[in-house]
């Protein structure tokens, strides 16, 4: 993987498991990515490939125990965010990265206006009075079109989508650099979806932040991201550009991904899933964890463990079939 | 909000009413003549007949049940056949010590029950938490009047900290407070515990998380007023109920208050006694209840829009 120094995120070898009394869940498995300043990385993947697990592993917010970082480094502006203590992080939470979550209807404390939940955040991030920090969660109702005679409303009083607006509101408030989007539009209605994405689209150029969007509709990642990394089973799979990942994709899995999508233009009758299932993250495979599903699957890809192989520029992949020319 | 509070008062009317007539027909059809409770079974008939008639015995149904609600409305509910008093009178001589004894009860329970909840469910499975459970698991299953005993043999017999019997100085509230409080106590700790644990593991408190907010920040504002709700209905109810009086703890330390009495008046079928205090008691307990609905909607602002 490139190790630009103009990054602004790196992450490199990441492993996160859970250790529960059942065994030892891989969430995320030796997986590796970076991003650079405004950049927008759609993290796609099914459920359960690892891209939540990952986004709470950046911000240090993994539940321990059970879960615990096991390897990697997570390279942010410089600084390894692994190596930073409890207090140095809650520094960097909510002002330099922020989160957005995927359910609105969960994610908001419900005995608190709205207007109080985004100040709370200026006021840790920012020498404010509470006036001041009231006065600029009422200036970020506004960009993300609640009136204010809504600020003192609370979260029941409000739609989902109206909802997922106050949460990134609370995300966009102390302009960070990074904005992690959780599915934040998967429990929304398509409609709502679109003014949601339109708007998290247009706050984020406004000031140049970097965005990782963890989707598992390749619709989204066509619409608002700029470099796209394909998960499975708790690592990247494959990584590219945009345009480079959707016209010409080498990895099994992400070919049988885009091969799932029906064509509007063709008289389809059958989908065409990818067989099998998602792998149990307590008992992988060996080897390249996708084997068992793949179609191209030669003897050793069960013994092998993949690396990144580059088969274009700024496009990597992680199959044993690009392999023997990368090495 | 306050239309809210007036119709609940409003409604407290027809519930009363309602608790009057039960009251006044549980006394109606008891058997045994009240005259003769009052004279005694050497009356002459006469004296009987004089008593009847001074009482309205003989009078229809409704015009008694009439008179009475008439009267109660006045908080006139006669004179004790035992010691000819105005009940009002014997009544509230005791209803201020029960009302302090069941306050100071659930005061003392929430102040031990609620931080060592809170504590337990921080530090789920520690050494703390199952030490915490273990003792609270214990103090629920003791019986009140028990450990009251126990603490009047060591603190009050062996160790003379406290005083063993009596009402009036702080010294003496000690162990009926804490005899009363324990079992509440830990079921306010387990409540407790259990609603955080539940708070804790919800999505806005991975948003409170995510925004850099510290810890005890996240537990004591974001998670604690959502955990309040189940541990609001447990207090109202212990106080609820301690309000009828706490027979056997009044008993064991002698508190002049309103359960030991209530006990007697009732083996002693002082009619008008038991249903002013009933009534006294349903009054309170309908109040507390008015007062946890209240306190929800200041935690809880779903529950106050629905307040209208």
């Amino acid at each position: 993987m490139s190790k630009n120094n103009e990054n602004l995120l790196n992450i490199e070898n990441l492993s996160i498991h859970f250790f529960i009394e059942e065994g030892t869940v891989a969430a995320v498995n030796d997986l590796n990515f970076s991003l650079k300043p405004g950049e927008t990385i759609g993290l796609v993947g099914e459920t359960g490939a690892g891209k939540t697990t990952t986004a709470l592993g950046i911000m240090s917010l993994i539940q321990s125990p059970p879960g615990l970082v096991v390897d990697g480094s997570i390279i942010y502006d410089g600084r390894n965010l692994l190596e930073l203590s409890e207090a140095e992080m809650r520094a960097v939470r909510g002002s330099q990265i922020s989160m957005i979550f995927q359910d609105p209807m969960t994610s908001l404390n419900p005995v608190f206006p709205i207007r109080d939940q985004i100040a709370e955040v200026v006021m840790l991030h920012e020498k404010v009075t509470a006036a001041q920090a009231i006065q600029r969660a009422e200036e970020m109702l506004d960009k993300v079109g609640i009136r204010k005679e809504r600020a003192k409303d609370f979260p029941h009083q409000f739609s989902g989508g109206m909802r997922q607006r106050v949460g990134i509101a609370i995300a966009l408030a102390c302009n960070p650099k990074l904005l992690i989007a959780d599915e934040p539009t998967t429990a929304l209605d398509v409609t709502i979806q679109a003014q949601v994405l339109e708007l998290m689209k247009g706050l984020k150029e406004e000031n140049n932040t970097s965005m990782i969007m963890i989707t598992h509709d390749l619709g989204i990642v066509a619409e608002i991201c700029d470099k796209v990394a394909i998960m499975y089973a708790g690592s990247v799979v494959e990584t590219a550009d945009k345009k480079e990942l959707f016209n010409n994709p080498k990895h099994p899995y992400t070919i049988g991904l885009f091969n799932s999508i029906p064509d509007i233009e063709k008289d389809e009758e059958k989908l065409k899933p990818i067989k099998g299932l998602m792998p149990d993250p307590m008992n992988l495979p060996s080897g390249c964890s996708f084997h068992p599903r793949c179609d191209h699957a030669k003897p050793e890809c069960s013994q092998k463990v993949p690396k990144h192989t580059q088969v274009n520029d700024g496009h990597y992949v992680r199959c044993l079939l690009f392999e023997e020319g990368g090495e | 909000m306050h239309k809210y509070i007036l119709r609940r008062l409003l409604m407290m009317i027809p519930v009363l009413i309602g608790v009057m007539f039960i009251i006044f027909v549980l006394d109606y059809i008891r058997p045994g003549c009240p005259s003769r409770v009052i004279l005694g079974e050497a009356a002459s008939p006469e004296a009987i007949a004089r008593v009847r008639e001074e009482l309205r015995l003989d009078d229809p149904f409704l015009i008694r049940f009439g008179s009475f609600v008439g009267n109660a409305l006045t908080l006139d509910f006669g004179r004790s056949w035992q010691t000819n008093r105005p009940v009002f009178q014997e009544i509230f001589a005791r209803f201020p010590n029960t009302m302090q004894l069941a306050g100071m009860s659930v005061i003392f329970a929430l102040l031990m029950g609620v931080p060592l909840g809170i504590l337990s469910a921080t530090k789920q499975y520690s050494i703390f938490d199952i030490i915490a459970n273990f003792t609270g698991l214990l103090a629920a299953a003791i019986p009140n009047f028990w450990l009251g005993m126990m603490m009047v043999i060591l603190f009050g017999v062996n160790l003379r900290i406290f005083p063993t019997s009596g009402w009036g100085t702080p010294m003496h509230w000690v162990m009926p407070v804490v005899a009363i409080g324990a079992s509440s106590a830990a079921i306010i700790m387990r409540m407790t515990r259990s609603s955080m644990l539940e708070c804790i593991r919800s999505d806005y408190i991975r948003t409170a998380r995510a925004k850099g907010q510290k810890e005890s920040v996240v537990i004591f504002k974001h998670a604690l007023r959502n955990a309040l709700i189940p541990v609001t209905t447990v207090a109202g109810l212990t106080f609820g109920a301690l309000l009828g009086g706490a027979v056997l703890t009044e008993t064991i330390f002698a508190i002049p208050g309103l359960g030991r009495f209530m006990v007697e008046a009732i083996s002693q079928m002082d009619q008008p006694l038991v249903q002013g205090g009933v009534l006294l008691i349903a009054i309170s307990f309908s109040l507390v209840n008015l007062l946890v609905d209240i306190l929800y909607a200041f935690i809880d602002p779903r529950i106050r829009s629905q307040y209208r």
